[in-house]
């Protein structure tokens, strides 16, 4: 069995993001770009899955500019057997949405016939968390979201999922699509050497007209604005001054 | 133009409050279909009937629909997707699973976690985790969202909609339900709570987050955390606030032995009020809090607990 392990190219997750002053969008010349911090993740799951001899090829593809080759050399220095570069964007701020990521990722899997897709649950740069659904959806296959857990058991995967109330375990048919959440375990870093041996691992590159998708926006922005600043609070010298302010200045107990 | 409304329930029982911000937010656009679906929904359907602002509620009760997996509810959705303009659902983690297949399987783009609606087309939505709001129009001919419920306030409850029975819709039989492990607490719900008392990895253990509890206990509070409080294994995953956890706006937050990450911030920033308690005066948590305390939370918790 293969895995496909979609990884995007965000905004590193320690950087702190800057709206532009003209409202046009975030400031994305010069800032440190990284691997969505849940397809670190995915990725480490579909190679933890190929060490445990349940899948023989992880492949790794990224949709977007063509700086995303370094988010796939990443992917293939963790242990990815081979990526694939989707060339959708010239310009670094042009994000493509999900519906779109969704139905080139379905050309690929036309393709690739993977049994599993591992997606992270979220980029945290569009906050969407919907790509994975998207996919499974338009492929009619079964999803498993926030997956906390996942075991492949015959043709079925039994996900673990972390939802608001708890915890939910269920049993899907394979081929799935499963989006992967935090608790799932704990990405490794590359070493010297694979970063090396990552250089000559085979990266494809294609475009989105060859999987004969329209990658333009259903969302148009229309600004983007910083969120209203909090009034400047202050500092209490001791418990019982926070226990006189909360009764008698906020007026919250 | 109609809006349908796919609410929260949960082994038979509405979650009112989600479902009632959710349709503040849905009332704007329309009038409002409620869709109850469940293994039991008849109880869930009639409390949505109650809620403010509802035209009708649709129960679909089938015991294909018990345990909410996305295939089956989205193919219910999409079958009565017809008559509507708009597709929306409080932000919950059910919502975030079916709602992006519903768009999909409609070929529109799905809007997550809408904070503010401009008009029919025009959405505001937090990107980067809360950093930047982005105001988007939809060029899609149905609106499909999820709808960020700390932003809205809850419809009250003195209406008596119609309750109309429907059929369920085909099984694609893709998935199957195992087990729920649900923590069953008399505590109020972290996301309707007016007051949240949160432990960060400062508390150090399992045992010493009981100090938390006993906070929020003597506050009549929620207990929130931070992710590396759940990854630490010093509280369970769904009392986790931030980018990726709950979003929560109570009256009162309270974080002790939290640092004050974006993500974390992104989770709790718009609380009416923000008090921190954390050893290190530099801790980024200051720059968001109203009242803030230097102070070890193993003496200052327990004092705070006395003295409340
Ligand atoms: C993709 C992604 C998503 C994430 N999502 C979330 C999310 O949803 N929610 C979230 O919370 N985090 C999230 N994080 C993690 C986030 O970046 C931080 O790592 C996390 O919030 C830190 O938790 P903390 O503040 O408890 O721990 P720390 O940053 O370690 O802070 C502990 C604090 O406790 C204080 N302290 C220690 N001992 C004491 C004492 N005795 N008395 C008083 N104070 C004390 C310290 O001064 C320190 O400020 C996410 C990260 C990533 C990469
Ligand atoms: N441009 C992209 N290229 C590759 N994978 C992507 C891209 N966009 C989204 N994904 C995948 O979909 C997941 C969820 O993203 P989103 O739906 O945008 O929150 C990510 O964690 C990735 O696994």
């Amino acid at each position: 069995m293969k895995v496909l392990v979609p990884v995007k190219r965000v905004i590193d997750y320690n950087v702190k993001v800057r709206v532009k002053s003209d409202g046009s969008g975030v400031d994305l010349n010069n800032v440190k770009m990284s691997m969505n911090p849940f397809d670190e993740i995915a990725v480490e799951e579909a190679i933890r899955l190929k060490e445990a001899g349940k899948v023989e090829e992880v492949i790794a593809v990224s949709i977007g500019v063509k700086q995303a080759q370094e988010t796939l050399r990443t992917a293939l220095a963790m242990g990815a057997d081979r990526a694939i570069l989707v060339v959708a964007a010239d310009d670094v701020h042009q994000d493509i949405e999900p519906l779109a990521v969704a139905k080139i990722l379905k050309g690929v899997v036309e393709q690739e016939q993977p049994g599993l897709v591992l997606c992270g649950k979220q980029a945290i740069d569009n906050d969407m968390n919907a790509t994975g659904q998207m996919l499974a959806a338009l492929l009619g296959w079964s999803q498993a979201t926030f997956a906390s857990k996942v075991e492949i058991e015959g043709d079925k995967a039994r996900v673990t999922r972390e939802v608001d109330g708890g915890l939910q375990t269920i049993a899907v048919a394979m081929p799935a699509v499963v989006t992967v959440d935090l608790r799932l375990n704990e990405p490794r870093y590359a070493s010297l050497p694979n970063i090396m041996k990552a250089k000559k691992k085979p990266l494809d590159e294609k475009t989105a007209e060859d999987y004969g998708v329209d990658v333009s926006p259903r969302l148009e922005i229309v600004g983007t604005t910083e969120p209203a600043a909090r009034k400047a609070g202050v500092m209490v010298g001791s418990v019982d001054e926070l226990v006189d302010k909360l009764k008698n200045e906020a007026g919250v107990i | 133009m109609a809006v349908l409304l796919l609410a929260e329930v949960t082994d038979g029982e509405l979650s009112v409050d989600a479902t009632a911000k959710a349709v503040t937010a849905a009332q704007a656009l329309g009038d409002v279909t409620v869709l109850c679906t469940g293994a039991s929904c008849a109880a869930a359907a009639e409390t949505a009937a109650k809620i403010d602002g509802v035209a009708k509620v649709l129960c679909a009760e089938d015991p294909l629909y018990g345990h909410r997996l996305a295939e089956p509810v989205a193919a219910l959705v999409v079958s009565l997707a017809g008559d509507y303009s708009h597709i929306v659902a409080p932000a919950t983690t059910d919502a975030k699973n079916i709602m992006p297949r519903i768009a999909a399987l409609l070929d529109v783009m799905v809007l997550s976690d809408v904070s503010g609606i401009k008009d029919a087309d025009t959405f505001e939505r937090p990107v980067y985790a809360g950093n930047a709001i982005q105001t988007v129009k939809s060029r899609d001919s149905v609106k499909v969202m999820t709808i960020r419920t700390s932003t809205f306030d809850a419809a009250g409850q003195s209406n008596s909609a119609s309750v109309e029975q429907i059929g369920a819709a085909v099984d694609p039989g893709l998935s199957e339900w195992v087990e729920d492990k649900v923590a069953e607490s008399d505590r109020p719900e972290l996301t309707s709570a007016g007051i949240v008392v949160s432990g960060g990895r400062g508390v150090g253990s399992e045992d010493d987050f009981a100090l938390i509890e006993k906070l929020a206990d003597k506050l009549g509070a929620a207990v929130g955390a931070s992710r590396a409080a759940v990854d630490s294994g010093f509280a369970p995953n769904d009392w986790q606030v931030g980018q990726t956890g709950k979003v929560v706006a109570p009256d009162l937050y309270i974080a002790v032995g939290i640092s004050g990450a974006i993500q974390h911030l992104a989770g709790m920033k718009d609380s009416k009020v923000i008090v921190a308690i954390n050893k290190d005066e530099e801790a980024p948590i200051f720059q968001v809090a109203d009242y803030g305390l230097v102070a070890d939370l193993f003496t200052a918790v327990p004092e705070l607990v006395e003295k409340l």
